[in-house]
Formats: C-alpha cells, sequence, structure tokens
C-alpha cells in the first residue's frame, strides 16, 4: 500500500502529458498523446517539423488550450501562477533587439518573478561562465549569433525553474559554446529540473537523455527508454573494411540497406544473426581489415520511424 | 498584478526615454513658445520698415490735417511733402527708398480727393490707413462747410447701437463662436495627431516583439491579455505626459505673456477665453479616443508578422481617424448641422465630432455624457474581442497578413 502511494506521488510530482489531442480545425496537430516525464529527468522530444512538437510545447505551457485530455505539472494545471517556475526556450530565439543585455534580462526574470538584485547578481554569474562578461552592457543587436543564444539561454534558466523546456537549444553555435552549454544543462538537471529536450541533432539527445519519444503526424512513434528503444530497434549496422567489392552484399539476406564508405560499407541487418551471416560470408572473400557490429544510433532509428532526413 | 505593472512601467519608461518621443515633445513646445512670442518676432524683423510716403498737396491745406489724423490714428506711416520733381520720387520709390506718393487735389465742391502711386498696391494695410485718415479729413471738411457744430457732427458719424442678444442662455455670441472656433480647432488637431501617432506606436510595439519573437518568452510568462492592456495604458500614459508637458508650456507662455494677449496670436485663436471645461474635455476625448484606437491597433499589430506590414494592417484605421477628423474640421463651420450631430454618436468618430460640438456649442450636459458613454461601451467590447484576437494572433506566424487571420487567431486559442 505504501509503496503504491509512493508511485503515484511519483507520477503526480512530473509533467504529466494525459490523451492530449489538438485540433486546428480539420487539422490535428497532436493527437492522443500520453507522457510522463518524472522529476528530475532529461527527457528527448523529437519529431520532424510539423510532428506537433511546437503545439505540444505551446499546450505545456498553457499558451494553448488542449481539445482533449490534461496536461499537469506536480498534479496542477500549468498557467500564469506558475510561470515563475518553469523556464522556456523558445525555437525562434527572441529578444529585445535594441535592450541592453542587462536591462533585458531584469525585464524577464522580474516577470518570472525574480527580484532585481539576485538577478544581476545571477547574470554575473552565468555571463562569466559562458566567458562573455563583456556584453552587460551590450545591445544584443550589437552581438553575434552565438552569444545572442547564450543570453536567451540565460533568459530561460536564470530563475531556476523547476520545469525547463529546451527547444533546439543548440542551434547556431561552435562545438566549443556546445560543449559549454551542454555543461550547464547537465548541470541544471543535476540540480533537479525536470528538462524536456527538443532537438534535430540526434547525437545530442542520445548524450543528454535518458529517455525519448519520436512525433510523427502527431502521434508518438517511438517512446521509452533509450536503451530499450535501441534494443526493440533489432535492426543493428555492420561496418566492414576491405579491398575487394562488398556491393555484392546488399542482396543478401538479412541486409536491409547498404552504404558505400571510403573504405568500404555500412550494412543495416535485421539482426545479430543476419551480422554473423554476413560475417561468415565475407571472411571467404578476402582480406577484412575491420568487422564491426555496432548498435543502431538515434538517427537511424530516427530516419527509419519518421522516413525523412533533416540534413 | 504584479507583472501588469512591470510590463506597463516598461512600456511606459521605453517610450519616454525614446529619442522620438523626447525630439517631438521638445519640437512641439518650442513652436508653442515660438507661436505665442510670434508678434514680436515679426515686429522685430519689421522695425526697420516705417512706410514713408510723399505727399504732393495741391490744395496746400490738407497736407497738415492728415499728418495729425495719422498721428491720432497711431499709425507707423510717414508722410513727407514731396519737394522734388515726379521723376526723382519715382525713381525713389522705384529704389524703395520710398513707399509711394499719395497726390492730394481738390474736386469741384472743395472736397478732398486722392491719388496714391506705388510699385505695388499689395499693401492693403497702407492704403486703407491713408484712405480712413483722409476721410475724417473729408468729413470735418464738409461739416464745416456745412457750419455744423462738433456736436452735430459727433451725431452724423456716431455708431449705431446694434446688439445682439441669443434667446437661449449662455448660447456662444458671434464673438465667441469664431474664438472657440480657433481653440477648438488647435485641440483637434491635437487630438487626431496624438490618438494617430499613440495607436500607432501600440501597434508597432506589439509588432516588434511578435517579430523579434521575444513575444514567444513573453507570452509564456505573462497572459497575452494582461500584456496587452499593460501596453495600451503605458504607453497611454506616455501621451498624457507628452499631452500635460505640452499644457504646461503652453499654460507658463500665457502666463509670460500675459499683458500681449490682446490683439496677439492668442486672442486670435481665443485662448484668452479658453475655459478649462474644454481643456477638460478634450483630455477626456483624446483618453477615450487613444483607447478605442490603441485596442484596435493592439489587436491588428497583433496579427502581422513583420514590422514593415504594420502600417498597411492598419491603413484602414488611419483612414477611420481621417475621416473623423474631415467630419470634425467640416465641423468647424456647421457645428450645429444634422450630419455632425449623427456622427459624433458613432464611436470611431465621437472622440473628434463630440468634442468639436461641445467645444463650440452650448451642449446640454447629457450629450457628451451619452457620447462617453457610447464610446466607453465600444472600448470594453473591442476590448474584450481584441483580448481573444491577441491571444491566438500572437502565436500566429506565417506569410498572410490579411483580416482573415482575425478568424484564425480565434480559432487556434478556440478548444474546439
Amino acid at each position: 500500500m505504501l509503496v503504491l502511494w509512493v508511485w503515484e506521488g511519483n507520477a503526480e510530482m512530473g509533467l504529466n502529458i494525459q490523451q492530449v489531442t489538438k485540433r486546428f480545425g480539420q487539422f490535428t496537430a497532436v493527437d492522443q498523446l500520453s507522457l510522463n516525464i518524472p522529476p528530475g529527468e532529461m527527457f528527448g522530444f523529437l519529431g520532424a517539423n510539423g510532428a506537433g512538437k511546437t503545439t505540444t510545447f505551446r499546450m505545456v505551457l498553457g499558451l494553448l488550450d488542449a481539445t482533449e485530455g490534461q496536461i499537469t505539472w506536480k498534479g496542477k494545471r500549468i498557467d500564469y501562477s506558475t510561470s515563475p517556475e518553469i523556464g522556456y526556450l523558445p525555437e525562434e530565439r527572441g529578444l529585445y533587439p535594441k535592450m541592453k543585455v542587462s536591462d533585458q534580462i531584469v525585464y524577464l526574470a522580474r516577470l518570472r518573478g525574480m527580484e532585481k538584485k539576485i538577478i544581476l547578481k545571477e547574470l554575473d554569474y552565468w555571463l562569466e561562465r559562458f566567458n562573455v562578461p563583456q556584453n552587460v552592457n551590450k545591445k544584443v543587436e550589437e552581438l553575434s549569433k552565438g552569444n545572442q543564444q547564450k543570453i536567451q539561454f540565460i533568459a530561460s534558466v536564470i530563475h531556476k525553474p523547476s520545469l525547463l523546456i529546451l527547444d533546439e537549444p543548440f542551434s547556431g553555435l561552435d562545438p566549443v559554446n556546445v560543449e559549454l552549454l551542454k555543461d550547464a544543462v547537465r548541470e541544471i538537471k543535476n540540480n533537479g529540473t525536470t528538462i524536456v529536450f527538443s532537438s534535430h541533432r540526434m547525437e545530442h539527445v542520445e548524450e543528454l537523455c535518458e529517455s525519448l519519444c519520436i512525433m510523427h503526424k502527431g502521434r508518438p512513434v517511438v517512446h521509452g527508454g533509450l536503451k530499450e528503444i535501441k534494443r526493440s530497434f533489432g535492426k543493428k549496422n555492420v561496418v566492414i573494411h576491405s579491398d575487394f567489392d562488398l556491393l555484392y552484399l546488399k542482396d543478401m539476406n538479412g541486409v536491409t540497406k547498404l552504404k558505400e564508405t571510403t573504405e568500404g560499407v555500412l550494412l543495416q541487418v535485421e539482426s545479430e544473426a543476419a551480422a554473423q551471416g554476413v560475417f561468415h560470408d565475407v571472411v571467404q572473400k578476402g582480406f577484412l581489415r575491420k568487422f564491426e557490429l555496432e548498435e543502431p544510433s538515434l538517427n537511424d532509428i530516427f530516419i527509419e520511424k519518421v522516413g525523412t532526413s533533416y540534413e | 498584478m504584479n507583472n501588469f505593472f512591470l510590463i506597463l512601467s516598461h512600456s511606459y519608461l521605453s517610450k519616454l526615454k525614446a529619442k522620438s518621443f523626447i525630439i517631438s515633445t521638445v519640437i512641439i513646445a518650442a513652436a508653442l513658445v515660438l507661436l505665442a512670442n510670434f508678434d514680436s518676432i515679426i515686429s522685430n524683423f519689421s522695425d526697420d520698415d516705417t512706410s514713408k510716403i510723399a505727399v504732393q498737396d495741391e490744395t496746400g491745406k490738407l497736407y497738415d490735417p492728415l499728418v495729425q489724423q495719422l498721428e491720432i490714428m497711431d499709425s507707423e506711416i510717414e508722410l513727407e511733402p514731396a519737394t522734388q520733381s515726379m521723376e526723382e520720387i519715382e525713381k525713389k520709390i522705384e529704389s524703395e527708398e520710398i513707399k509711394g506718393i499719395l497726390i492730394l487735389s481738390e474736386s469741384a465742391e472743395g472736397l478732398p480727393q486722392a491719388l496714391y502711386k506705388s510699385n505695388s498696391l499689395s499693401e492693403s494695410n497702407v492704403t486703407g490707413e491713408l484712405q480712413i485718415a483722409l476721410q475724417n479729413v473729408k468729413s470735418s471738411l464738409a461739416a464745416s462747410i456745412l457750419e455744423l457744430t462738433g456736436e452735430e457732427l459727433a451725431l452724423l458719424s456716431g455708431p449705431v447701437a446694434f446688439e445682439k442678444e441669443a434667446l437661449v442662455a449662455g448660447a456662444k455670441s458671434e464673438e465667441e463662436l469664431s474664438q472657440a472656433r480657433g481653440i477648438v480647432y488647435v485641440l483637434l488637431f491635437f487630438i487626431y495627431f496624438s490618438v494617430i501617432a499613440y495607436a500607432n506606436m501600440t501597434a508597432m510595439e506589439v509588432a516588434t516583439e511578435k517579430s523579434s519573437r521575444v513575444m514567444e518568452i513573453l507570452i509564456s510568462s505573462v497572459s497575452p491579455v494582461k500584456q496587452m492592456f499593460a501596453k495600451i495604458i503605458g504607453i497611454g500614459l506616455a501621451g498624457l505626459t507628452q499631452l500635460a508637458v505640452i499644457l504646461a508650456v503652453g499654460y507658463f507662455t500665457m502666463i509670460q505673456k500675459k499683458d500681449e494677449l490682446v490683439g496677439g496670436f492668442f486672442e486670435g485663436f481665443g485662448f484668452e477665453s479658453l475655459s478649462v471645461g474644454v481643456i477638460i474635455y478634450a483630455v477626456l476625448f483624446f483618453l477615450l479616443g487613444y483607447f478605442l484606437y490603441a485596442t484596435l491597433a493592439a489587436l491588428l499589430g497583433s496579427l502581422v508578422s513583420r514590422i514593415e506590414d504594420v502600417q498597411q494592417m492598419i491603413m484602414p484605421m488611419t483612414f477611420l481617424i481621417m475621416i473623423g477628423f474631415f467630419i470634425s474640421m467640416f465641423g468647424l463651420g456647421n457645428p450645429e448641422s444634422s450630419f455632425v450631430t449623427i456622427t459624433s454618436y458613432i464611436p470611431f468618430f465621437t472622440p473628434m465630432v463630440m468634442f468639436l460640438r461641445v467645444g463650440m456649442l452650448n451642449l446640454p450636459v447629457y450629450e457628451p455624457v451619452i457620447g462617453i458613454v457610447v464610446l466607453l461601451v465600444t472600448i470594453i467590447i473591442l476590448g474584450v474581442f481584441g483580448a481573444r484576437v491577441y491571444r491566438g494572433g500572437v502565436l500566429l506566424y506565417g506569410k498572410s497578413n490579411s483580416y482573415k487571420d482575425i478568424k484564425k487567431a480565434i480559432d487556434i486559442t478556440s478548444k474546439k
């Protein structure tokens, strides 16, 4: 009984999306979506453009009403009284171009219920951390795109939200700055913040998220923990490097895809057994410099499930 | 509620600090001071410009009385007897050393007649004054020929008593009406310009926040409706601040120029008969007009995705304000026409047309009150409707910027 109570309490604590549908006229943007994100978890929310991600975020934030179903955070509906607890980094960057960085952050953070003194202290910390303390008195339009992005990021996390929605947080940043922001995101997560993370860069999701959901046309097509998803996907990748022609493998049983690389081929196979079949076949043909069986990448899964590629 | 005031003060202060706001306030205030001192500035420029006129008196007895008469009239015309030949005088006129030449002669009845020659006959004030002076000289000459006494002359030339009395108590006299026309004209202009300017500002601000996408963050922390009204009130306060500054400058220049009021610029525009009531009505109708149009502007501004489209979107609204202004301009001449009366109750025209009627006519109090109530009701309806559109409009991004988006904006936030 006690155990059950704890479990229920846990489900109540996180972000709970129950059977949510959103229709715009005839068009169904989100269809019967159910998710439960436990507190303190970083959740990957993926999908092609137009899959219903932004609509879902807007419903979570209370900007749009769900046609059916309900969304709760810590057991309560999200509305403007809970806004100090919520941080949002929208995909489309938006700051006042003609306002100074400090004024801007102070204004936006005060709207989230912070006091000016604390805001300025926190802002110093963040600017220092992102190596841009010299920008505090500059206008946003004077900053480079990457630096604007850092300010935007600060604006969404400075009030220490308990629920943080990050929509494409790393787009437009160079690798050094991506690492800088990734560390910050990890730290925020370790401090107990629940994070919903959306990105088109699958390697970032793989790196940061424990569980995820892939949306396609308003429906979740894949949903669960990262490891389970990979395991249940079944298909695996085989990397073969050799000097002889490997293209004949395309027609072999169990091989679903073949891609030529500079040193050989990259195969997608249905199972580990199929990989063994391939191995027995190719060792007879000649010398192999490399034969490796790999877990499928999230990118493979995504492309398979959604059927389109971003890049 | 705290957030409401945060946004309010943010819009208010950012408008107040804007260069355009400071510059426009300074220019209007400077223009006001300039206008108030218009007479002294003009006379400064024309000081050396006394009008010298040569007089060729063929009768020999008209010159002195004419000089005396001009002195009595406090005229700036300076006469001098023509001593040179006609040719030389004409040369002097050409070189503008003197204005012209007046040739005085005697008619068959022994009464004076005159011929005035000059380069230009455009300065009617010179010939007019000369004519009046000569008329007076002639009157007294004629009187002496008829052997009239001074009393008899006064009896003859004394003005007729003609007084006007309106049957309606408090109706404005012709003189009062023309003075009211001046002040109403000035204030109408002010209402017109500031309603257009500040409603525009509201639409621009909404569109700027939307196009820079900062809106996404704002609406995730403050409800769009709260945001919209905070913004409208904040910008309205900035407008009121500007109005207060201008009125204060106007008031102090008037105090300073009080002695010169008579005959000066202010009298022409009826400022010395300026009643507090008219000013209060002007402020009231400015505010109501602003709230009406700013709500409309915020609604329209929330529909565009790019700043460039704002002007196109609010064009019909600008036309509405202009039509109201033109009706009231027409009404300046015919404040009592039924067209003006009817349009003063159409909410989009009320702020200017009703103000015109209040300023020009002696309306029973209930008429402006009905106008104000009509306005308030319209503002509330528009506010409720505008808030619904705004809530969806700020989420709507796309190429199109048509009024069909109003329906789309309402649909996006509806539950169905």
